[in-house]
């Protein structure tokens, strides 16, 4: 039996193709994978995320505990609303997940993590809260629900969608939030774009929903936020990285906080294993599409793409590819695509950012 | 959609329509093309290659995945069609015109299903 979301009978109605994602009956799509992408690009769409799992982390220790359990530095949040995206990593430096944590008050921090991963989470978390004696009570809450409204006309359909909003929520930057009554309105997504993602009572979701809709914010499947994550260049659990890889050899070096010393799970793992593999962005010259596992062939080794599709916005093909470290941005290697050897250039990620074509 | 009776059907979703030249055009089928989601390439057998019957052929991939077209019949590749490999959206818009390639079949047609027998199989299928 799989999980529904509160918005499962608003997806049915807008004739979702329903999939199994994660134990979750999510949509892939609406009729065109596409078209929902453009949308994002072009104007505004919104997601179904509330199968990703909050999870509140209150008490006085709870400062003191996120600083050993995640990988980025916890420090850089110190007003209400302020988010941080981070790794949880285990003591051999692999990634337990990453997720959004938020300021909510010194003692009241939010993590938002990934469907597939929030019961080894909630495990994890709980037994290093145990080990590590924390101060501090972790509360999964699975009565919220969230809503990612995506594109450059996100905001002003948002703020259409639920008058008064704009008057509190309309000057907040990228990476903070506000609370709105019982909504938790925060600038972030996972497409690129400007957007919003909205937490909120799971009772009250299908009410915003519709009032989104009636605002000509168009419904877009997991498809849609696959490619749209890829062409932004940002990570997926479970293909990009995952147990058996570190955040250095996965592209998010950036995310994890080496230089102030602080000791943090898998600290130790991530000085001592050797560096030799990176992640870097390939752009298909010839026809065809790349798709994760494909063998790549460096002159400097080989590696394997970890995502890849085709990408809307480029009309090309696009892929993360984890390849030795001494690859660069500009050479050509080569991918293995059924019996052929195709050319695929090595760029920089994002591929997109706000609509325009980087590569 | 239903289910065009002029044509024939392969239990691997592809469909073959006979041409006046005595040729046989290839395309996949609604419900395939329903399957897939948004073509973005195709990928057509070699002009003159000669194919067994059930040969792996052609590809065609979506957004979602990558999926093998099967030979039909045995024959040789006498026509493929470029205007759908520019443009691979037209198999989602139009499943029953955008024929992939055609193939001048080397002997009798056999196991081939009739629109009835399709429709059937796909109700086997949806069980």
């Amino acid at each position: 039996m799989l999980k529904q979301t509160p918005l499962n009978a608003r997806h049915r109605e807008s004739q979702a193709k329903l999939v199994d994602f994660s134990g979750w009956e999510m949509p892939l799509h609406y009729g065109s994978q596409i078209e929902e992408h453009h949308a994002v690009r072009r104007d505004a769409g919104m997601f179904d995320v509330s199968h990703m799992l909050s999870v509140d982390l209150r008490g006085a220790g709870a400062r003191a505990f996120l600083r050993q359990l995640m990988a980025n530095d916890v420090d850089k949040l110190r007003t209400t609303g302020r988010s941080l995206y981070t790794c949880m990593l285990h003591e051999g430096g692999g990634v337990v997940d990453d997720l959004i944590l938020t300021f909510m008050r010194e003692d009241w921090f939010r993590l938002v993590v990934n469907a597939g991963c929030a019961d080894k989470d909630l495990a994890w978390m709980e037994a290093q809260r145990e080990r590590l004696g924390a101060d501090a009570r972790i509360t999964p809450r699975p009565d919220l629900a969230m809503i990612a409204v995506q594109g450059p006309h996100a905001a002003a359909k948002l703020w259409h969608a639920m008058p008064g909003l704009e008057e509190v929520a309309g000057a907040i930057k990228p990476f903070n939030a506000v609370v709105v009554g019982e909504m938790f309105v925060a600038r972030s997504g996972y497409t690129g774009e400007d957007g919003f993602e909205l937490t909120l009572p799971a009772k009250a979701a299908p009410f915003f929903w519709q009032a989104l809709l009636e605002a000509g914010v168009r419904p877009c499947g997991l498809g849609a936020r696959d490619t749209l994550r890829l062409e932004a260049g940002m990570n997926l659990y479970g293909q990009d990285m995952d147990m058996a890889t570190t955040p250095l050899e996965s592209g998010l070096a950036w995310t994890v906080d080496l230089g102030s010393g602080r000791d943090f799970i898998g600290r130790d793992a991530l000085l001592r294993l050797p560096r030799d593999k990176c992640l870097v962005g390939l752009k298909l010259l010839d026809k065809g599409v790349l798709r994760s596992h494909q063998r790549v062939i460096a002159p400097q080794g080989e590696g394997e793409i970890t995502s890849g599709g085709f990408a809307p916005t480029l009309n090309a093909s696009i892929a993360f590819a984890r390849v030795p470290v001494q690859v660069r941005v500009g050479e050509e290697v080569e991918v293995e695509i059924r019996d052929k050897r195709l050319r695929a250039a090595v760029v920089k990620y994002p591929f997109v950012r706000n609509g325009q074509a980087l590569v | 959609m239903s289910i065009p009776t002029e044509l024939q059907y392969t239990k691997s979703h592809e469909w073959v329509r006979q041409e006046a030249d005595g040729s046989l055009s290839v395309g996949i089928t609604h419900h395939a093309q329903e399957l897939l989601g948004d073509m973005v390439f195709v990928e057509n057998p070699v002009l003159g290659r000669m194919l067994a019957a059930g040969e792996e052929c052609a590809v065609v991939e979506s957004v979602k995945a990558a999926s093998d077209i099967y030979a039909p019949v045995a024959g040789e590749v006498v026509a493929v069609n470029e205007a759908v490999e520019a443009s691979p959206e037209r198999i989602n818009q139009d499943p029953y015109g955008a024929w992939m390639f055609r193939i001048r079949p080397s002997g009798e047609l056999s196991g081939l299903l009739d629109a009835t027998a399709y429709a059937t199989h796909l109700e086997t299928e949806a069980r």
